[in-house]
């Protein structure tokens, strides 16, 4: 192994191909890793910081939240429901606003809310909002009046929340009536009387089945709602799934690309160094000492590689535009980082073979 | 007790159909302290010898015994043991590990055998000592002579402290001066160890400073 490390630090030159070709690979997994993190946190924000256990659609609304629709009446008995706990009322309106200052409209989701959502406060007086951090971004201030659809309706922002964007729209997060009032001057066709939600979060009692509830609820609704999970409900987003398993595809492709490169280097190497290690298994090492040194030599090349990979991702990443939904995430980091290792060992490890064959009387002539 | 003792040992190759004879019946001892210079021409079967004597081939037929231990018998991996324990080999070649400095090949056997640390920098420090190149132990083998390579190679092949040194046509890569002043070191260093040794050569002049001289041709030995 000593021999192996001694190599990388005398000789770097001799793996700089390596490395730059997998300190690319580094940042462009970073970038897509980011780009998908981006994507999914900005578009599931407010369904993830759901407190509830169960989402109640309309079953019309094919588990849309916009075109979903809570009356009073299906309210009551899923509230009458046995094992629902509590129930908290939840709608959205996508619109723009316009900021103080700013020439251009700042892209909100404007939610209507009862409580329940993880890291936001008690619904605020009407005409307030909580906004969602990423808006600060368009240029949105704490004290700032914004005023929002046709009838410029306005809102005070009276504080921040974080990670409650929905569709990858800031959230302005209100009292029901104000949402109620914004949505019926954005959309009058899709005004809503007072009482009447798009989705309803349901909180399962303690020892309840959540299923058993969903099933519970649907029959009480005579079927007409769905209720989903948080979690299906945040894949039942528009695009979410398919971009998910998009961007998945394209994350598994490039890494086993990393360990085709190391795969084929250390191949390639091994070949180059086929009398050196002759020798060395002719002066008694084990061809498990030499894979040692080999995998030793693919792993550190790959640990320099993500370090630089991403220190530049760190770079490039501020430098990009706030519209893009980049997010270098930390779990993202890890991931690609134990991703390249492990296709460093298993790349190094194709060599295995040709170590094992190398004949020490091949030294000798 | 010999050092090296061959006994009847054959080593054939196939070629397609064709089985070629690299050593036929080949019958050799070495004594414990004896420097025996093996002489033939190329293809004689001297280097196949050399190899099977050092655990790098094992024997079609026939037995190798050395420091009491028949060997003909052992696995690939008691081999490598055997190689890195008890056998000290300079290559024709010389074959140093370009990146290492002068006393980090020869501390590389120490390392594969995981020795004391310390105990192995002293040994190489003091081998390098005695071959003259105390002020040579941090080049590396670009930044020295042909002659100091060689020497390197020398120290590396001691550096086990081995019961048997194998050398394989150390001069052929010099010229006659220099060839000759690295048989006298060879010579030395072998002699006052008392370790045996065995020297392949196609030069007749190399003969002289070896106890005993055998001969080989075609895979036969005479003395």
């Amino acid at each position: 192994m000593k021999l192996a490390i001694r190599e990388l630090l005398r000789r770097p030159g001799r793996f700089a191909v390596a490395g730059s070709a997998l300190t690319l690979i580094v940042v462009l997994l970073l970038l897509l890793g980011g780009l998908l993190d981006g994507l999914y946190l900005g578009s599931t924000g407010l369904l993830r910081a759901q407190q509830s256990d169960l989402v109640v659609y309309s079953e019309d609304a094919r588990e849309s939240i916009i075109r979903s629709r809570i009356d009073v009446d299906v309210r009551a008995a899923i509230d009458g429901t046995d094992g629902v706990a509590a129930t908290y009322g939840l709608g959205t309106a996508l619109l723009g606003a316009r900021v103080p200052g700013e020439t251009d409209l700042a892209d909100t989701a404007v939610v209507g809310y009862e409580g329940a959502i993880a890291g936001v406060p008690e619904p605020p007086a009407p005409g307030q909002a909580w906004a969602d951090r990423r808006l600060e971004a368009a240029g949105v201030g704490v004290g700032d009046v914004l005023e929002l659809g046709p009838e410029a309706l306005t809102l005070e922002v009276i504080g921040w929340v974080d990670d409650v964007s929905f569709l990858q729209q800031g959230a302005l997060m209100v009292e029901p009536g104000t949402w109620r009032e914004i949505l019926a001057s954005a959309r009058p066709d899709a005004t809503l009387p007072e009482g009447t939600f798009q989705v309803v979060g349901v909180d399962v009692a303690e020892g309840s089945d959540p299923d058993a509830v969903a099933d519970a609820i649907a029959a009480a609704t005579g079927g007409t709602t769905v209720a989903l999970t948080v979690d299906e409900s945040v894949l039942a987003l528009p695009g979410v799934d398919a971009q998910n398993s998009t961007f998945t595809q394209i994350i598994g492709i490039t890494l086993l690309v990393a360990g085709l490169i190391t795969a084929l280097f250390f191949a390639f190497v091994t070949i180059e160094r086929t009398a050196q290690y002759g020798v060395l298994k002719a002066i008694g090492a084990s061809s498990a000492q030499i894979y040692v040194g080999l995998v030793v030599q693919a792993v550190a090349v790959t640990a320099g590689a993500v370090v630089l990979g991403g220190l530049i991702s760190v770079a490039l990443a501020s430098q990009i535009p706030p519209d893009i939904p980049l997010q270098l995430e930390p779990p993202r980091a890890l991931f690609v980082a134990v991703g390249m290792f492990v296709t460093a060992v298993i790349g190094g490890s194709i060599s295995l073979r040709r170590v094992v064959r190398i004949d020490p009387a091949s030294a000798i002539g | 007790m010999s050092a090296l003792e061959l006994r009847d040992v054959r080593k054939t190759y196939t070629s397609g159909e064709e089985t070629i004879v690299a050593l036929d019946h080949a019958t050799l001892t070495v004594g414990d302290d004896e420097m025996v210079v093996l002489l033939g021409p190329s293809g004689s079967g001297k280097t196949t010898l050399l190899s099977i004597s050092g655990g790098l081939l094992t024997p079609s037929e026939g037995s190798v015994v050395v420091g009491g231990n028949d060997i003909s018998t052992y696995s690939p991996k008691q081999l490598t043991r055997f190689r890195r324990d008890n056998v000290g080999f300079v290559f024709q070649a010389v074959n140093l590990v370009p990146f290492l400095t002068a006393r980090e090949n020869l501390l590389v056997v120490a390392e594969l055998g995981k020795r004391d640390a310390a105990t192995a920098r002293r040994r190489a420090d003091q081998l390098l000592d005695e071959l003259g190149l105390g002020h040579r132990t941090n080049n590396l083998p670009s930044q020295l002579s042909g002659g100091e390579r060689q020497r390197v190679a020398i120290g590396r092949a001691l550096m086990n402290e081995p019961s048997l040194v194998l050398i394989d046509e150390p001069t052929s890569a010099l010229d006659t001066k220099l060839g000759e002043q690295v048989m006298e070191l060879i010579t030395n260093e072998v002699k006052s160890r008392a370790t045996a040794a065995v020297i392949v050569t196609h030069d007749r002049r190399m003969t002289h400073y070896a106890d005993r001289t055998v001969e080989i041709t075609d895979g036969h030995l005479r003395a």
